[in-house]
């Protein structure tokens, strides 16, 4: 969620708008490609069906998933259309600046992850990240972390199945509520009959679809703008100058395209937010906890980061091409234009990706990459829907009712399922009504997740953090957030949903700097309540009841026996190298 | 089940389909828009290539166990 809801930040209109886009001729060829696909997603659902006896094989894959998959699954979990779109409307807005979501927020986050914390996830057993705060800390902290966690995910989904609906409408015209009703049947059907591992396998399926359905897109219009050389010189010539060309050299000031200096990115995106995003939300730990041994799901995050690494050619680089293209019209390719609020006409980013995929792909190709679309979609949908109904059954109904047997968890998974594609259908109502929803919520993510690090960072490297220090931590340092979103604003934002509703005392040159700190306020907030607070109260839990919890308590885990490339260690330390070299690379 | 094998399945039916067609359209005046790159064929190709692997892969692993 964190990825989409930066990129949806960084897009300008903050919705994924089709409006006004032309509708593609679709042959007999796209629509069986589509057609083939959904009966591979729906056949997957129904060949796992019988691995499904009981609710640790529904809610966990009954941790029997090798590393790969849970690898692949882990970054696809997270690749929404949002993200897909969104990271190429930045691309498009911002540069190669771009690139900071993957190079300096997600890949070393997804190495601190493996190599780190996983120990205390998998090892403790939890099944869920709120179960994990349950027994560092205490009930309370879980259920807070529940009860929030629960609306991220069915307000995350509907905004996916919104969008979809939106796009399936928008492209090939059929009724929005049929679409909504019918895609969110399908998901539902994957997950009601094969649970979590049905869920993992179309992910992974549906990895491979985005990858193959948008990658030629990057070669076709490279090739149009005149190669690497003919880009680099069309962006030199354009308004965005160098700034377009540079991940860091620009980042001294502010004088940037995203508006943020180096200290901001690597702490505000490098650090808070994408630590926050990557390591506690449950949509993603959920994917390792279903490895089947503890080697496979220390990969998992580092393995999911190798594709990750390389995915900015995939989704930023036609944005920048875009970019190029639209200022050197005779090439034939323009972003389309929208009119803002005060009546000028503004390019349009968030159609830069399905209106390339119009303009370059023909019938075959197009129905592949409407396809892919499709996919991601689904399975940012499926994502959070089996992170639901986890979080429902495992750390809210059972603990209200603790003596449930195991057939009657299974079945209340089963209703959760159910209940959370139709809250999520009623959430993408909502969304449809009211364009800045996405707004608001984009802002609630980023007010759960950087406490929820702090939490973590005190609660898994520290014996002394307690579970008063960890529950007020969590709500100050949550309504300290809310209360400088009230007093920051972006330059030329009203008050309102986008900041300065209190007062406006703080201004930032873009919603993205903007954003960046009222992260970096939560997740200070947090650490220093919680730390404070921790110190003045007494120590509740013992070196014993910590075993398993605290890194420093934690035993080893031997991995001698692997071959060493399979090592957690090994493993992250070549992606780290490789990503400094990147960021090197496009300095 | 071993995921290979659907995903073996998928992509080698994309390949076949995406490789045919773009062979009965050859030429077809719609390859303007990909700048006359014959990209149906050449992506059929690799994902026949991509599927018949994966394929490979999970029947050789099943053999094993």
């Amino acid at each position: 969620m964190f990825l989409e809801l930066t990129s949806l930040l960084a897009a300008t209109g903050g919705a994924i708008s089709t409006e006004g886009m032309a509708k593609p001729d679709l042959h007999v060829i796209d629509w069986s490609i589509m057609a083939i696909y959904l009966a591979f997603v729906l056949g997957i659902g129904f060949a796992l069906k019988k691995y499904m006896n009981s609710a640790e094989d529904f809610f966990l894959s009954g941790r029997s998933i090798p590393g790969w998959v849970c690898g692949l699954a882990f970054i696809s979990a997270n690749l929404g259309a949002q993200e897909l779109i969104g990271m190429a409307a930045s691309g498009a807005e911002y540069g190669i600046m771009t690139t900071h979501f993957y190079w300096v927020g997600a890949i070393p986050a997804m190495v601190f992850l493996g190599v780190f914390m996983m120990p205390m996830y998998y090892g403790s057993k939890a099944k869920s990240v709120p179960e994990y705060l349950k027994m560092r800390y205490n009930e309370p902290t879980r259920v807070f972390n529940s009860v929030s966690f629960a609306f991220m995910t069915v307000a995350s989904s509907g905004i996916s199945m919104h969008a979809l609906a939106d796009l399936l409408h928008a492209l090939i015209g059929w009724n929005y509520y049929i679409c909504l009703i019918g895609t969110s049947v399908i998901v539902l059907a994957y997950v009601l009959k094969g649970g979590l591992s049905s869920a993992i396998y179309n992910e992974v399926l549906q990895f491979f679809m985005i990858v193959f359905g948008i990658a030629p897109l990057a070669y076709i219009a490279l090739k149009n703008v005149g190669g690497w050389d003919g880009l680099v010189a069309k962006l030199q010539a354009s308004p965005q100058g160098q700034g377009a060309l540079h991940s860091w050299a620009q980042t001294g000031g502010t004088d940037n395209p995203m508006g943020v200096p180096w200290y901001g990115i690597l702490f505000g995106l490098g650090f808070v937010l994408s630590f926050g995003y990557w390591t506690t939300n449950f949509a993603e730990v959920q994917r390792a906890l279903a490895a089947n041994s503890m080697g496979a799901a220390r990969r998992t995050p580092i393995i999911g980061a190798i594709p990750k690494m390389l995915f900015p050619a995939v989704v930023i680089l036609p944005g920048l091409i875009a970019y190029a293209l639209t200022m050197n019209p005779e090439l034939g390719y323009s972003i389309p234009k929208k009119i803002a609020a005060d009546g000028t006409e503004v390019l349009n980013y968030n159609q830069v990706l399905p209106s390339m995929i119009f303009h370059y792909f023909p019938n075959g190709l197009l129905g592949l990459a409407l396809t892919a679309l499709m996919a991601s979609f689904m399975s940012g949908m499926a994502a959070n829907v089996t992170a639901f109904n986890t979080v429902w059954t495992y750390d809210l109904y059972k603990t209200m009712k603790p003596n449930q047997t195991d057939k009657q968890l299974l079945y209340m998974g089963k209703l959760a399922t159910i209940f959370g594609i139709i809250a999520a259908m009623g959430f993408a109502l909502v969304a449809s009504q009211w364009n800045n929803i996405m707004s608001i919520l984009q802002l609630v993510f980023g007010f759960v997740n950087a406490p929820l690090f702090a939490t973590f960072l005190l609660g898994m490297f520290t014996r002394r953090s307690n579970s008063v220090g960890s529950f007020w931590g969590l709500v100050i340092g949550t309504s300290s957030a809310v209360a400088f979103h009230g007093l920051s604003f972006a330059t030329g934002n009203a008050p309102g949903v986008k900041g300065g509703w209190i007062n406006q005392m703080i201004e930032y040159p873009k919603e993205m700097s903007q954003n960046f700190w009222i992260a970096i306020v939560a997740f200070s907030v947090t650490f220093l309540v919680n730390a404070v607070l921790s110190l003045l109260t007494k120590r509740e839990k013992s070196d014993e009841e910590l075993r398993g919890l605290v890194y420093s308590l934690t035993p080893k885990y031997r991995d001698e026996k692997e071959a060493w490339i399979l090592r957690p260690a090994v493993l992250g330390s070549i992606v780290m190298v490789s990503v400094i070299v990147l960021n090197y690379i496009f300095w | 089940m071993d995921l290979r094998l659907p995903i073996g399945y998928v992509f080698t039916i994309y390949g076949v389909m995406l490789t045919a067609y773009g062979l009965f359209t050859k030429g077809d005046p719609m390859y303007a828009k990909s700048l006359d790159i014959p990209v149906n064929t050449i992506w059929g190709i690799v994902m026949l290539i991509f599927g018949l692997v994966m394929y490979f892969f999970a029947k050789r692993a099943g053999k094993g166990t």
